[in-house]
């Protein structure tokens, strides 16, 4: 059965884009057929994270327009055979995106793809609700501060209310947090709600923790997935959550104040 | 009665035509003798006057239709209202009867039983309507009969009840067994239970029943109210904070005491 997941927050500029990329890199590296999803209409940027942006011909809203089929529009991943990117329109207007539509292109692709990953844009708006309506799992993403928090919060009363799962009363989209920009030094210091603060204001499955981290700007700008830097923290906390989402019980890392040796004091991280 | 959640609408449409399920009180007239309805129907606002204010009303003709007996609606119709109730509609009556309902512009509304000829008013008083459709609660008009209630409209909700989600009890108490997030809103004709932590706006007794009160294990509220008496969060001590509580109405002042 194929699973839709739907990576989501409210809030901008927590890492949605960022987690879709990490996450379904992730998944096709284990070897399961995996489509990532701009939902963004508009503010197009998956393309760029996963460095395929001189590749994009069609998009999503062609297809959903039936401008081109799906396969003219699905670019192959050129590090990972199993691993699909759908891009969305950077000039088209996000009314585009209807409920049939976007149905119609989900079911095409759960034909042949394990996961189905959809990038949600930041906001409660249109954009969001054709992202989550569809979805079987939501990754809500969440930095550790109040606001961000509270949008998760809501973000979340809306996947339990507006989604194809609720509508047919079937059981509800299945929920995780994931806590990202985490700064153990900023938490200690009392700038940050603590992991165990947010866990418990939402209530939800802990998927993993992000540490906060220089690699992940440096990863977008070179159009790859910070999944795929192994000397990163960032990148090994992204591999724990995938291995989290499918099952395996990992213990969180990147929690507390990492000490650097004295070497690493001398010459920096 | 559906979970009442608040969502702004993605299309702007000028409205949506839905069908839509709800409790409403049941007056079951037993005789047709408005004198004797009038002044016990005058004791019976007198015990409770905020339960009936603006509250819609069915009649109920059952226990009239047999016989040919008219019904003063002008009259009974006029002493509702009178009492605060808005008289919407009638079922169960005979032909002439709803007829002089029509009249008065009261809907008839169907019912899926038919009338029984013959009906012992005197020993059952109170009785449930096995249809699931508009009415669960039945007032009747009659010395002995209990008190409405309650129990026929209480909610339980298992969930989370998150930012921006609104959950009302139209009838009856709110039992929550999960957490009420802040920007959550939860809201009960009765009283309100919260087992887990209660951090967005409680309001209780929202019909003006000032005997309902606010359970919760964990008070981190917003703003929590009694028949309208409330108290905003800043309001609330810090010695309270972070404990299970009940909140109740005591000579118009709002008490908070630790359970």
């Amino acid at each position: 059965m194929t699973r839709i997941i739907v990576v989501t927050s409210g809030k901008g500029g927590v890492g949605k884009t960022t987690t879709s990329a990490a996450v379904a890199m992730g998944l096709a590296q284990r070897g399961h057929r995996t489509v990532v999803i701009d939902f963004d209409v508009g503010l197009r940027n998956i393309d760029l994270i996963m460095g395929c942006e001189r590749r994009v011909v069609y998009d999503f809203i062609n297809v959903i327009n039936g401008e081109a089929n799906i396969n003219q529009a699905m670019i192959r991943d050129k590090r990972c055979n199993d691993l699909y990117i759908l891009p969305t329109s950077q000039t088209k207007d996000k009314e585009a995106l209807t409920r049939k539509g976007v149905g119609k292109v989900l079911d095409e692709l759960s034909e042949s793809f394990d996961y189905i990953v959809c990038d949600s844009p930041a906001g409660i708006e249109h954009g969001a609700k054709m992202a989550m309506y569809f979805a079987d799992d939501a990754i809500v993403v969440t930095n550790p501060e109040v606001s961000s928090v509270r949008d998760s919060d809501r973000m979340l009363g809306i996947l339990a209310s507006k989604s194809r799962r609720a509508e047919n009363n079937q059981e509800p989209i299945k929920e995780y947090l994931l806590l990202t920009r985490y700064c153990p030094q900023r938490v200690k210091q009392g700038e940050m709600l603590h992991v165990d603060d947010v866990q418990e204001i939402l209530s939800l499955h802990l998927l993993g923790v992000i540490p906060e981290s220089r690699s992940v700007l440096s990863a977008s700008n070179a159009g790859k997935p910070v999944i795929l830097d192994e000397k990163s923290d960032a990148g090994d906390a992204y591999a724990d959550v995938v291995e989290r989402y499918l099952g395996q019980e990992l213990p969180h890392r990147f929690l507390e104040v990492q000490r650097k040796g004295l070497l690493g004091r001398l010459f920096g991280g | 009665m559906s979970v009442n959640l608040s969502e702004e609408s993605a299309q702007v449409s000028a409205f949506e035509l839905k069908g839509s399920t709800f409790t409403l009180p049941l007056l079951k007239l037993l005789v047709p003798d408005m004198e004797l309805v009038s002044g016990q129907l005058a004791h019976r606002v007198e015990q409770a006057p905020d339960f009936f204010r603006n509250t819609p009303v069915i009649i109920d003709l059952q226990s009239l239709a047999s016989g040919d007996t008219g019904v003063d609606f002008p009259l009974l119709v006029g002493l509702l209202r009178g009492y605060g109730m808005i008289p919407i509609g009638v079922r169960g009556g005979n032909r002439s009867q709803n007829d002089a309902a029509h009249a008065m512009e009261l809907a008839i509304l169907a019912d899926g039983r038919p009338p029984k000829s013959e009906r012992s008013s005197s020993s059952k008083t109170t009785e449930r309507s096995s249809r699931p459709e508009t009415t669960q609660e039945t007032v009747v008009v009659s010395a002995t009969a209990p008190a409405a209630g309650t129990e026929a409209g209480s909610r339980m909700i298992t969930r989370p009840v998150r930012s921006g989600q609104r959950v009302y009890a139209p009838v009856g108490d709110l039992v929550i067994l999960s957490q009420v997030s802040s920007g959550a809103e939860v809201l009960a004709a009765g009283n309100i239970h919260v087992y887990g932590a209660l951090r967005g706006r409680a309001l209780a007794g929202v019909k003006g029943n000032r005997e309902c009160r606010i359970f919760c294990q964990d008070l981190q509220a917003e703003l929590v109210s009694v028949a309208g008496n409330y108290r905003i969060s800043e309001h609330i001590e810090d010695s309270k904070r972070g404990k299970p509580v009940q909140i109740y109405l005591k000579d118009d002042a709002l008490i908070i005491d630790e359970l």
